[in-house]
């Protein structure tokens, strides 16, 4: 049974071919390591994933079952959840705030609504220890270092108990020791049996924690092995086109 | 137990006079306070109740309409509208009064043609994504002149059957304090908990720090935004009923360039107009200070041509301030 199964999925916009039918399966606790270079397809397959492109061809089957979203609510219903490049933090807010932003807890009093903080500080900072983290709820997220708002970033997925979390460029602008802090948070997912698609331009994260690698390139799925069957080069020559495809 | 964390978090978090140093607003409530003591000794009619009295009535007007100018300012946008806002509303109560309409039912028309004029704002920003300078200088402009064909551009000062009770509610005081006081005191309480501990809040200055990331995380930007603008069309609304009330009469350049002193105060009091911070007791305190400059000012026998010149250096100063704590850390 695969955890997140992609049968053809084609998207154009206007004349532009965008993802000409790929078909990607991804197992529990497994992670896929996605490359391509700009422009070929990665993001536009992100966000079908994610709810928020519509494929104009495909299927799209979670557990097996065929699954439609219109929206990145649908999705996060199914257990997806994405890691955005930017993070989407807000940087006035504190880390819990941001962890459980638009899914604030509230304690009822009557008609009366309040935000629990507490119960965010709680849950946050025992997200934060199992991701090993050393990051404090209340702290704001202006103040913190790179790999302390990946590790927001990447709390807010572990909230809702999702299948897959998606990765979008996590090691891409930060210092080599939170670099190595992230890879591990990654792996810590994958022991969870989270299922983790990484997308990085950054070819030894990619081979430092990925069981399997595809390669996009024109929106044509030109790899999808073993990374322990391919090497470096390989993965250089196919996201070019020296090497067609493996 | 005591963990280091703790300890860390205790000495970044709990140390409430670090904290209260940190606001902006504690020094410019310093600054006003500073004012006062030194009016009290250089002049005799500071200290006199008559004077406080007014100084109290005067800033709750600006006060009252800063809260809801922070709250749009806090969620990334600005609303020019609002002095256009406060003669609107104040026009529909007036003409519909002098039409003999009771005062409730009247109140209740103004706050409705205030609050159309912040849904229209808030559709135009949210929905059709239009810049809010634009839009706000848009309906600033469009309000009062729906003001003036509203009153023909008289002045009204008749106010029918419910007349006393408009002069009483907007003019007259209990127990020695102003009642557009009283309004103050609740709006800032009320706003400061719902700034901080409502959703409402919390998703507003989230829009501010990071639109796409609310966007993002499923925040219905847009509903929140109509909801803002139609809350700072609200307090002035509100004011504008209070004004019509304290003047006894209502002209069409009621609130004329107020929206200037409206922000002025916000932005003094610590909101960022780049969005995601402000908070309602710092825009009561910043009208408080333009509102003490003001009479002191007056009282000092200086030309009040120098007001602006006072207005001005503060805010600048204020958002120096506002650098230099951002530079800090």
């Amino acid at each position: 049974m695969s955890r997140l199964k992609l049968i053809e999925i084609s998207k154009h916009f206007g004349a532009i071919q965008a993802l000409a039918s790929v078909s990607l399966s991804i197992e529990p606790g497994e992670v896929l390591g996605l490359m391509g270079d700009n422009g070929a397809g990665k993001s536009t397959l992100v966000k079908i994933i994610a709810g928020n492109f519509h494929p104009s061809s495909g299927e799209i089957r979670i557990d097996d079952r065929p699954v439609a979203f219109h929206n990145p609510r649908d999705a996060q219903r199914e257990g997806i959840e994405v890691v955005y490049q930017d993070l989407a933090l807000c940087n006035n807010l504190s880390a819990a705030s941001n962890v459980f932003l638009g899914r604030e807890p509230v304690k009822r009093f009557g008609p009366l609504a309040f935000i629990d903080y507490a119960h965010m500080n709680r849950v946050s900072a025992k997200l934060f220890s199992r991701l090993k983290s050393e990051t404090r709820p209340r702290d704001l997220v202006r103040r913190m270092s790179g790999g302390q708002r990946q590790a927001v970033a990447i709390a807010r997925t572990l909230l809702s108990e999702p299948k897959i979390v998606m990765m979008d460029e996590p090691t891409a602008a930060i210092s080599v020791r939170q670099v190595a802090e992230v890879l591990d948070v990654i792996r810590r997912l994958r022991d969870h049996g989270i299922s983790v698609i990484l997308i990085s331009h950054r070819m030894p994260d990619v081979f430092g924690v990925s069981d399997r690698i595809a390669v996009l390139r024109r929106g044509e799925l030109v790899a999808n092995k073993r990374a322990a069957d391919s090497s470096p080069e390989e993965v250089t020559g196919l996201i070019t086109g020296a090497i067609q495809a493996a | 137990m005591t963990t280091i964390d703790d300890i860390i978090s205790a000495s970044e978090h709990k140390n409430w006079l670090a904290r209260i140093t940190s606001l902006q607003s504690f020094w410019v409530l310093l600054a006003a306070i500073v004012a006062c003591l030194a009016l009290t000794f250089l002049t005799d009619s500071f200290a006199t109740e008559r004077n406080l009295f007014n100084v109290a009535r005067n800033f709750a007007f600006v006060a009252i309409i800063a809260i809801g100018m922070t709250a749009v300012i806090a969620s990334g946008g600005i609303d020019l509208s609002v002095g256009s806002s406060v003669v609107l509303s104040a026009m529909v109560i007036s003409v519909t009064m002098a039409a003999g309409t009771p005062f409730w039912l009247a109140a209740l028309m103004a706050l409705g043609a205030a609050l159309l004029v912040g849904l229209l704002n808030g559709v135009l920003v949210a929905y059709a994504g239009m810049p809010p300078f634009v839009v706000t200088l848009g309906t600033l402009s469009a309000a009062r002149s729906l003001a003036m064909v509203l009153s023909d551009n008289k002045m009204i000062w008749e106010f029918g059957p419910d007349h006393n009770l408009l002069l009483w509610i907007g003019g007259g005081s209990t127990f020695g304090i102003p009642h557009p006081l009283y309004v103050l005191a609740v709006l800032t309480v009320l706003m400061s908990c719902i700034f901080k501990w409502t959703r409402w809040g919390q998703h507003l200055f989230a829009i501010g720090g990071n639109e796409n990331a609310a966007l993002l995380t499923g925040i219905p930007v847009r509903l929140m935004k109509v909801s803002i603008y139609m809350f700072s069309a609200f307090t002035a609304g509100l004011a504008g009923i209070l004004m019509a009330g304290w003047l006894g009469s209502v002209t069409t350049n009621l609130g004329q360039a107020m929206e200037l002193t409206v922000i002025a105060a916000a932005v003094i009091g610590g909101a960022n107009l780049a969005g995601g911070e402000g908070n309602a007791v710092g825009a009561v305190v910043g009208a408080l200070l333009i509102e003490v400059i003001r009479n002191s000012l007056i009282l000092l026998g200086i030309s009040t041509f120098w007001q602006g010149m006072f207005i001005g250096t503060f805010i600048v100063v204020a958002v120096a301030f506002d650098r230099v704590r951002h530079f800090r850390s």
